[in-house]
């Protein structure tokens, strides 16, 4: 075979990449190239700079080393069994890569995973190498996303904190039986252990730079991992449950859900369906409540069929048409935990309905101004010329509410 | 720097024309401000224009401004004046008259920068919202093309058009990133360049003022095409954060209607293509000779059999084990240990496969274990004699000696060890991996692939071998649990 061009590398190993949903360049610390004669910058919020046809950002540089792998996961399409073209990059091709197009503002970044080749310690040693040379060598100030193989050696993983801003290792699966069945290599308890392990250096590293800025960094942005939805049979509520216990126990920044898609040379134990992009928006929804907005898993769970998210509508209007005693809240006078449970009130609009009421007595005008419809909100609330009289006692209050549409799974080609 | 020419007034209440020097002067803006608030003028009189642009008020007469002040009796509050910094490079024309109200009513309500309902403030909010979008959005969109080299720095250049009055803004910004490379932005109203050392500012430009070409595009191309899933399309979801206005100057964007256009047919391709087991196997011979047992096939073997290439043993190897053991595992060729003992899997393989074995839960004597290829092939080095590949004529030479000894012992599944032993089973050469692990419905029976043992001693990293020692094992289970 001839030697594959650094481009035709490139198309392969990105190829390789893309059914990891994380893109995330937020987080890090502020820092500019102004002392390191390199270049780079974070700013803390992240930039996409550009935008694929599949409505996700493109803010990292996100590639594997190599796509070859002795892994044979069943829904990865790196599988060792899988007949994609196999290529790898060197070390310091990605290296290259990676300035090359931070030089002409592509990226924010590097995202860099990889197969496992060799073995999981060569394999690390590598991903580790590349960030050592980006940092050391051309004073890159960028974002480093590396992928942690919890197989690997607990020092390498820790040399990879060192230079990355966000660590991440890929769950996958919520569930050890799913681990076992469809990723036998994988061991679910080992990628817990890694976890927590991570979870503990960058709390620790944290708090030693909060006394003394000259502590050493670790992992700024924190860790992330990914779970796959619709690949093996876990409901939303296993999914849910192990979020929670991930955000709760290892200090997680982000549990990214990935609605499995078809890849080419599936395996044929898998279905080969349209993803569940539906489900998976609900669950990015049921996430940010339990994150942002004071709900518990139980409280979420109590209103799913089947351990399933009600498809039809969001979480918190699914939740709400089940507690309706806890409604009206007043906008004058609820409390924050109060306003944020109100269906269709983001956090920022709560915030500043909060302010705006500290001015005046708040009437459904001012609320209509504040926040980008009424629509779903106006049965919840009471304002100072409002109250949803019978409107929250009536038994079509969720079709009043959500359009009249059949629940069907997201068009694949919505455009 | 740019503050505003001053004159002095002679009639009040006239209109007062107040002239910035820029559209992005939030200096002269706010130093005119001041002064105003000072003299008390109330917003309705005064005539805010940007110099070299647009119509003054007709009706202004040209007249002095209050004197400057440098403190005020009442200090605009820090996060309105943050505020107002971005607000102000917002292209509305009513934009310094609206700052200069919110200002003037400041001084009867102290708090009301603090409403988000007042509709001064809601105005404001939405300023400064579309112009902190411009200002993210030029950060991400600008594409540097390389230029050349100077001194040992490389040079870049961007055209880009922003839809606010930001160009000197973002200034910062890129000098910060792009501390160690010279560039150079040109847009329609200004342009900025960094040498290592300065900011510079220029006149603005033309897109000709950027050369094209830098081979680095083509890749970033190539990059965008492969990290698109074609089974998400979300093209609104796009073009909401990517506006279409954005996309001329993005290399990238010529892609898109082709990659939208495609994206349907080829997930079709992946949803459909689920190999089918019909191309993995052969269709069956028609039988050849039967025997009535394994005694009268390997004593027939012996005596009958020539070998079909240069190079093999001058014996043959038979099969061994529970004549009617559900499992029957087939591995490639005798080795060295096999042909002296006349026995399949005696040597360092066959001590690999039986520790997998005993892991796996089989017992090797209660299952059947034979070669594809019945005789010892191997190249002669000094005394030594080294394995060789059987080719696919010596596959198929002894092939349906196979088929018989697997037809007498009646096996529920059959093993095979390695690429040699599935060509044999399935009458085509294939990888191993595709199908490695899976149970296979095969004439009557199951099929499951997995590796030669011989290919776990190959491995030189320990860890490897443990991974794929682990998966060998459970191949074996998966093939216990279906016999």
């Amino acid at each position: 075979m001839a030697k594959l061009t650094r481009l035709e590398k490139l198309a392969i190993l990105a190829d390789a990449a893309k059914y990891d949903a994380s893109c995330a360049s937020s987080g890090a610390t502020k820092r500019d190239s102004r002392d390191s004669g390199g270049i780079g910058s974070t700013t803390g919020m992240g930039i996409c700079h550009s935008y694929a046809p599949d409505g996700r950002c493109i803010s990292l540089l996100k590639i594997l080393m190599t796509n070859q792998c002795m892994f044979e996961c069943t829904y990865c399409i790196n599988r060792s069994s899988s007949n994609v073209r196999r290529a790898a990059f060197t070390v310091q091709e990605v290296v290259d890569l990676t300035l090359d197009f931070y030089k002409r503002n592509y990226i924010e970044g590097l995202f860099l995973s990889s197969g496992i080749v060799r073995s999981p310690d060569y394999t690390m040693e590598q991903i580790v190498e590349v960030a050592r040379r980006l940092r050391e060598e051309h004073g890159f100030r960028g974002y480093i996303h590396l992928k942690t193989i919890p197989e690997g050696d607990a020092d390498l993983i820790a040399r990879a904190g060192r230079y990355a801003d966000r660590l991440s290792i890929n769950l996958e699966l919520p569930t050890d039986d799913g681990i076992a069945a469809l990723a036998p290599e994988k061991d679910g308890a080992r990628i817990r252990r890694t976890m927590a392990h991570l979870g503990a250096r960058i709390g620790d590293a944290k708090a030693e730079r909060r006394t003394s800025k000259k502590a050493p960094v670790f992992a700024p942005a924190g860790q992330s991992t990914q779970i796959i939805v619709g690949a093996d049979a876990s409901n939303d509520d296993h999914m849910l449950r192990t979020s929670s216990a991930l955000y709760g126990r290892y200090g997680l920044r982000r549990v990214y859900y990935s609605a499995f898609s078809p890849i080419p040379d599936a395996s044929r134990s898998l279905p080969a369906q349209p993803p569940p992009l539906l489900r998976e928006h609900r669950l990015y929804q049921a996430d940010w409540l339990l994150r942002f907005y004071g709900f518990s898993v139980e409280e979420i769970s109590a209103t799913m069929q089947g351990g399933h998210l009600a498809l039809d509508m969001d979480p918190k209007l699914a939740w709400a048409i089940e507690r309706r005693e806890m409604f009206p809240v007043d906008v004058n006078r609820a409390p924050r935990e109060s306003l944020l449970r109100v269906p269709g009130l983001g956090a920022r609009v709560v915030d500043r309905l909060i302010a705006a009421r500290r001015h005046r007595r708040l009437r459904l005008d001012d609320v209509a101004r504040l926040c980008r419809s009424l629509r779903a909100i106006r049965p919840f609330i009471e304002a100072a010329d409002w109250r949803p009289v019978g409107l929250l006692d009536r038994a079509d209050l969720k079709a009043r509410i959500v359009p009249a549409k059949p629940p069907a799974q997201l068009s694949l080609f919505t455009t | 720097m740019r503050s505003a020419p001053v004159h002095l007034p002679l009639t009040p209440p006239a209109i007062l024309p107040v002239t910035l020097a820029a559209p992005d002067d939030f200096t002269g803006w706010r130093d005119a401000a001041r002064a105003l608030l000072a003299a008390a003028i109330p917003p309705d009189r005064i005539d805010w224009t940007v110099a070299g642009t647009g119509m003054a008020d007709l009706f202004a007469v040209a007249q002095p401004l209050p004197a400057p002040v440098t403190t005020m009796a009442q200090p605009v509050p820090r996060a309105l004046l943050h505020l107002l910094r971005h607000a102000l490079l917002h292209r509305a024309p009513g934009r310094f008259a609206l700052a200069y109200r919110t200002l003037w009513r400041l001084r009867e309500r102290p708090r009301l920068h603090l409403d988000p309902a007042d509709p001064d403030m809601i105005a404001l909010a939405a300023l400064a919202k579309s112009v902190r979008r411009d200002l993210h959005k030029m950060h991400a969109f600008v594409r540097f093309r390389k230029v050349g080299e100077a001194d040992g720095r490389e040079r870049f250049a961007a055209w880009f058009e922003p839809d606010h009055h930001i160009g000197r803004a973002v200034a910062g910004f890129f000098r910060n990133r792009f501390a160690g490379m010279d560039w150079l932005i040109v847009t329609p109203q200004v342009s900025i360049g960094w040498d290592g050392a300065t900011l510079r500012e220029g006149p603005g430009g033309t897109p000709a003022d950027v050369p094209g070409g830098d081979a680095v595009e083509a890749e970033w191309r190539a990059y965008y095409a492969s990290i698109f899933n074609p089974a998400r399309v979300k093209v609104a979801m796009m073009k909401k954060e990517m506006p279409v206005r954005y996309w001329r100057n993005l290399p990238e964007s010529a892609l898109i209607p082709e990659l939208i256009r495609r994206a349907e047919t080829r997930v079709d391709a992946m949803v459909e293509t689920v190999r089918s087991e019909a191309d993995l196997f052969a269709p069956a011979e028609p039988g050849g000779r039967r025997f009535e047992s394994l005694t009268a096939l390997y004593a027939a073997l012996a005596a009958e059999d020539t070998p079909p290439s240069p190079g093999f043993s001058s014996h043959v190897v038979p099969g061994e084990g529970l004549p009617s053991a559900t499992i029957l595992l087939v591995g490639e060729q005798p080795g060295e240990q096999e042909d002296k003992a006349g026995r399949p899997f005696v040597g360092p393989a066959g001590q690999v496969l039986d520790a997998c074995l005993a892991e796996a839960g089989i017992d090797r004597a209660s299952a059947f274990l034979t070669n594809a290829v019945k005789r010892f092939k191997f190249t002669s080095q000094g005394k030594r004699r080294l394995h060789a590949t059987p080719n696919a004529g010596d596959i198929a030479h002894y092939r349906w000696w196979l088929a018989e000894e697997i037809r007498l012992v009646n096996p529920t599944i059959v093993v095979a060890l390695g690429a040699t032993a599935l060509h044999a089973l399935s009458g085509r050469k294939q990888a191993l991996a595709p199908v490695r692990g899976d149970l296979l419905p095969w004439q009557d029976r199951r099929l499951l692939a997995t590796v030669h043992p011989s290919y776990l001693l190959r491995l030189p990293d320990a860890q490897a071998r443990d991974i794929e020692r682990d998966r060998m094992v459970r191949d074996l289970r998966k093939a216990l649990a279906a016999a």
